[in-house]
């Protein structure tokens, strides 16, 4: 099977009844995608395809060829962190960092979401033409990827700093 | 442990007890103050970002089930169905037939083991029972692993396994708390003692006294549930064993396993340098036996992640607890008795009597006490150690007390506390080592807004909403336990390496010993590295009891002293430092100076340029812990919840949080915070939704899986907001006390007191759902 991760085009062989998650684990030794549940009730196992969020435990990797999978080792490296895993470092949205791809691969899916006006929950008003980034907001939409450390507030404060930071650089950019 | 033999330790402990609580205090470690409490600008206490953060947020931290193997085989584990019995048959020729298949292992060909000692009765044993692993047809759980399967890749060995179809003869097995109370109640004990103490006549106080409280609590089962799942990954070589484990006790596993296998405990190297979480869990459970005996058998490497399931089914978790607690007082709220009894359940092969009693050991000045836990068996896995284990469900039942004697005293709760906060131990007598609740109680008070609390339940309503506020205190022993020993290394340039087999399970270990080892040696952090997670480095160091902080400081600090000590030898009559004496200097930039003349100095890179020595090395022992035996020395907590309780659904949401905590000295601020928050949020959970339901009838966990087991989302947890008084303990290294478990300790009582002051209904049950406030 042919796949293409992080921008790299990649090969394996494996069993149909691999899932995605264990392919990069196992078969791609891309050890930075989790295994939590292996049942879709953790998120820490979260990847980007095609610019959204899925859990790939619950996804067959048979399924994913020539789609665009990107996983926490093509957001950023030690000394080229993506602005997300800096912001969590220095919000300390994480202990024992286990779930932490997971958390940031899927708050990188879910600004996307939000750029793209998809509501949520708890979304106060759905017809209006921004969604307005509460912390409410950002918890509910986080949800799906569970902390047992209890990093929380840390995960959030990370994710709302730099959502915010995105926007100023993005109004910025419109000024000049 | 048999009752005559714990009766007989529990007696000679009582008299080493008293011989060191009546020693002078300069004979106890602690009794001269750490040096470091006195620096009060440098490293310690500040808030410094994790020096594994970056590896961690880029996934490049490497987990135990994270280490590629030439000729790699996966185990799947196949486990029982019922309680109690033996197995008759086992058809497995599917499953050696299937694709794949390198090994089927039974009681039928693994090989012979002794029994795993388990956890508490052995200074190293590690083993969460002592059930023989695989070694006969007994069954003594629902859940116990019967067969193991061992395949090229993990869906091959999944497969395999679900072909496997054991028989069974099932026997009676107790499987419910009645049937086990039938068998007869007997003592708990926990670390050599009885978990019982009567001082003063506690029942005839209570009945005479003019206002009192008495009533049943109950908790239930909880799980760990820390997210990396338990996995090894196992390798032979020759009689050399090397497990990459998930474990909080690499000492204790390699001895464990040693034992069980009959090797020499330098046989085997666990290493672990990153534990995704543990909580207690992560000691030795059956997956790291059985892998490394079809490892043995298999002649390949093994890698076991145990399915989350699994983890339900072979690692015990916190268990059930069924308390009475009664407080008699005078009408100005001074105790007069405080009794805190009940029965927990464990089974036959483990040492854990969740001592739910502690709390109310130290907590509160009373006239008398009455505490007293006892233990009923059951066929389950075995329960262990979980967050404060004690404190954490202890603290529900005496902190919802007090709060329900507020109510009726009409006093407010926290000043029923202050008014009895006792001046020494109420209940050894010995003095504390540093006990500062009170202004934790007032600052986290003032800062939560505490004086707008209507006393009055259903006094605060927004729409559908009730709004209610509740307090109660956290509360965790200060412990250091036997066994810490250190190494360091000091090189020309001025760089230090500190060893020593600790565990970084995400409490910021190895970020925080950096700052304390280049604060005491006078280097930056750059210029340390602190090595851990390897049983082949010095000490013997448990992450748990919090007290892994204070056993690496007391080991440090001895190395520390004698690598001191051997500078000063090296520095010779030609030194600024000629003649003075370890205890007269310190480390200060890059070099050491004399305390009393910091302009007499001399750089480690001059010492050693001058001696011609490329570096210098000291390793010592940690002094014998007596410190806990000679004051008495407690971490404290006040712990402030808000919640909004739906009137028409019952559903319970917690709006704000407050900790204001007492622990000591704080070492590095953003750590900690992180510590105290995630106990708390794990209280969250303790109090609103965790529960591992147990089938009395089967004895089967019903909920094995984290869509069933409910533990705190993003959206269950507000800004937690999180203070602490600073005050160092002088009878502990760094001045510090453990930050790893107080946070989950009185949450439950303070959200159960909040929704009581929101609905004026008092849940005596834990979790507090929905269905308990309609």
């Amino acid at each position: 099977m042919r796949f293409n991760i992080n921008g790299q085009p990649m090969e394996a062989d494996v069993d149909t009844r691999t899932s995605l998650l264990d392919l990069l684990r196992e078969h791609l030794e891309l050890f930075g995608t989790k295994k939590g549940c292996n049942q879709g009730a953790c998120g820490a196992c979260t990847v980007l395809v095609d610019g959204q969020r899925i859990n790939s435990c619950l996804a067959l990797a048979v399924q994913y060829q020539d789609r665009e999978i990107i996983t926490i080792e093509g957001l950023g490296a030690p000394g080229s962190l993506h602005p997300l895993q800096a912001a969590f470092v220095e919000h300390d949205g994480f202990q024992c960092g286990y779930c932490t791809p997971g958390q940031i691969c899927s708050a990188v899916g879910m600004a996307d979401e939000l750029a793209r006006g998809v509501p949520s929950y708890v979304t106060a008003d759905i017809a209006a033409e921004a969604i307005d980034v509460t912390d409410e907001e950002l918890r509910e939409r986080m949800s799906g990827n569970l902390c047992r450390c209890g990093a929380y507030n840390g995960i959030i404060d990370a994710i709302r700093e730099t959502l915010a930071q995105a926007a100023s650089a993005d109004v910025k950019r419109e000024a000049a | 442990m048999t009752g005559v033999k714990a009766a007989a330790q529990a007696a000679m402990q009582a008299v080493m007890k008293k011989a060191v609580a009546l020693a002078p205090d300069s004979w106890i470690p602690g009794g001269e103050p750490d040096p470091l409490i006195r620096h009060k600008h440098g490293l310690i206490g500040a808030a410094i970002s994790r020096i594994d953060g970056p590896l961690k947020v880029a996934g490049q931290a490497r987990f135990s089930a994270e280490f590629p193997m030439e000729r790699m085989t996966y185990a799947a584990l196949h486990y029982s169905t019922i309680a109690k019995g033996r197995i008759t048959a086992i058809d497995a020729a599917s499953a050696r037939a299937a694709p794949g298949v390198v090994l089927v292992m039974t009681h039928e060909n693994a090989p012979r083991l002794n029994p795993t000692p388990p956890f508490m009765s052995k200074p190293k044993a590690a083993g969460g029972d002592s059930v023989p692993v695989m070694q006969d047809d007994r069954i003594h759980w629902n859940g116990q692993p019967v067969a193991l399967v061992l395949a090229e890749t993990q869906e091959q060995a999944d497969h395999a396994q679900s072909l496997i179809r054991v028989s069974y003869a099932p026997e009676a097995g107790v499987t419910s708390m009645a049937s086990a109370r039938a068998q007869g109640p007997e003592q708990g004990y926990f670390r050599g003692e009885p978990l019982k103490l009567e001082q003063g006549d506690a029942e005839d106080l209570l009945a005479a006294a003019p206002h009192r409280v008495d009533a049943a609590y109950s908790t239930p089962r909880h799980n760990h549930n820390s997210i990396e799942l338990h996995a090894a990954t196992v390798a032979w070589s020759g009689d050399e064993l090397y497990i990459h484990d998930a474990t909080q006790a690499v000492d204790h596993v390699a001895w464990s396993i040693a034992e069980a296998f009959g090797i020499e405990e330098r046989q085997v190297r666990v290493t672990s340098p990153y534990v995704g979480g543990g909580f207690g869990s992560k000691i030795l459970w059956q997956h790291q036996i059985l892998a490394a005996a079809a490892s043995k058998l298999a002649g390949r490497p093994v890698r076991i992640m145990v399915s989350r399931e699994g983890v339900f089914r072979i690692v015990g978790g916190r268990t059930v607890t069924e308390q009475r607690v009664a407080i008699g007082a005078q009408s100005d709220g001074g105790f007069d008795a405080i009794i805190h009894t009940g029965t927990v359940a464990m089974t036959p092969h483990n040492n854990l009597p969740e001592p739910f009693i502690l709390p109310a050991r130290s907590a509160y000045a009373a006239k008398s006490f009455k505490l007293d836990v006892k233990t009923v068996k059951l066929n389950m896995v075995a329960n262990t150690f979980m967050r404060a284990p004690g404190e954490s469900v202890g603290t529900f039942g005496l902190e919802s007390a007090i709060d329900e004697l507020a109510f009726d005293l009409g006093m407010d709760p926290i000043a029923l506390r202050i008014r009895n906060e006792p001046d020494k131990d109420p209940t050894t007598g010995l003095p504390f080592s540093a006990r500062h609740i009170v202004e934790a109680w007032g600052a986290g008070a003032e800062r939560f807004g505490w004086d707008k609390r209507n006393a009055q339940p259903r006094a605060q309503r927004d729409g559908d909403w009730l709004i209610g506020l509740g307090c109660a205190t956290a509360t965790y022993p200060y412990y250091r336990m036997p066994g810490g020993a250190a190494r360091i290394v000091l090189r020309k340039d001025g760089h230090a390496t500190v060893s020593i087999s600790a565990h970084e399970m995400g409490m910021g270990t190895s970020t925080v010993q950096t700052q304390i080892a280049a604060e005491r040696l006078g280097l930056t952090m750059e210029q340390v590295t602190f090595e851990y997670g390897d049983n082949t480095l010095p000490g013997v160091v448990l992450a748990g009891g919090s007290q892994q902080t204070a056993a690496i400081g007391g080991a440090v600090i001895a190395a520390h002293r004698k690598l001191v000590g051997e500078l000063l030898k090296l520095a010779g009559n030609d030194s600024p430092l000629a003649g003075l004496k370890p205890d007269e200097v310190g480390g200060f930039d890059g070099g050491l100076c004399s305390l009393q003349d910091p302009s007499r100095s001399e750089s480690y890179a001059s010492i050693l340029a001058r001696a011609r020595q490329d570096e210098v090395m000291a390793e010592a022992d940690g002094s014998p812990p007596l410190e806990g035996q000679h004051w008495s020395m407690h971490s404290h907590g006040a712990m402030f919840c808000e919640v909004r309780v739906n009137a028409v659904t019952g559903e319970v949401r917690v709006s704000r949080f407050l900790g204001s905590f007492d622990c000591g000295r704080i070492i590095n601020a953003k750590t900690a915070a992180s510590q105290f928050r995630g106990g708390i949020v794990m209280g969250l959970g303790l109090a609103l939704m965790e529960e591992t339901q147990f089938d009395e009838r089967t004895g089967r966990i019903m909920n094995p899986s984290l869509a069933e087991y409910h533990v705190p989302v993003h959206l269950d947890v507000p800004m937690i907001e999180v203070m602490w008084t600073d005050e160092p303990d002088p009878h502990t290294p760094m001045g510090a006390r453990g930050v790893g478990e107080i946070g989950i300790t009185g949450v439950g009582a303070a959200v159960a007191n909040a929704v009581f002051n929101a609905t004026g209904k008092r849940v005596r049950d834990l979790p507090i759902t929905l269905d308990k406030l309609l």
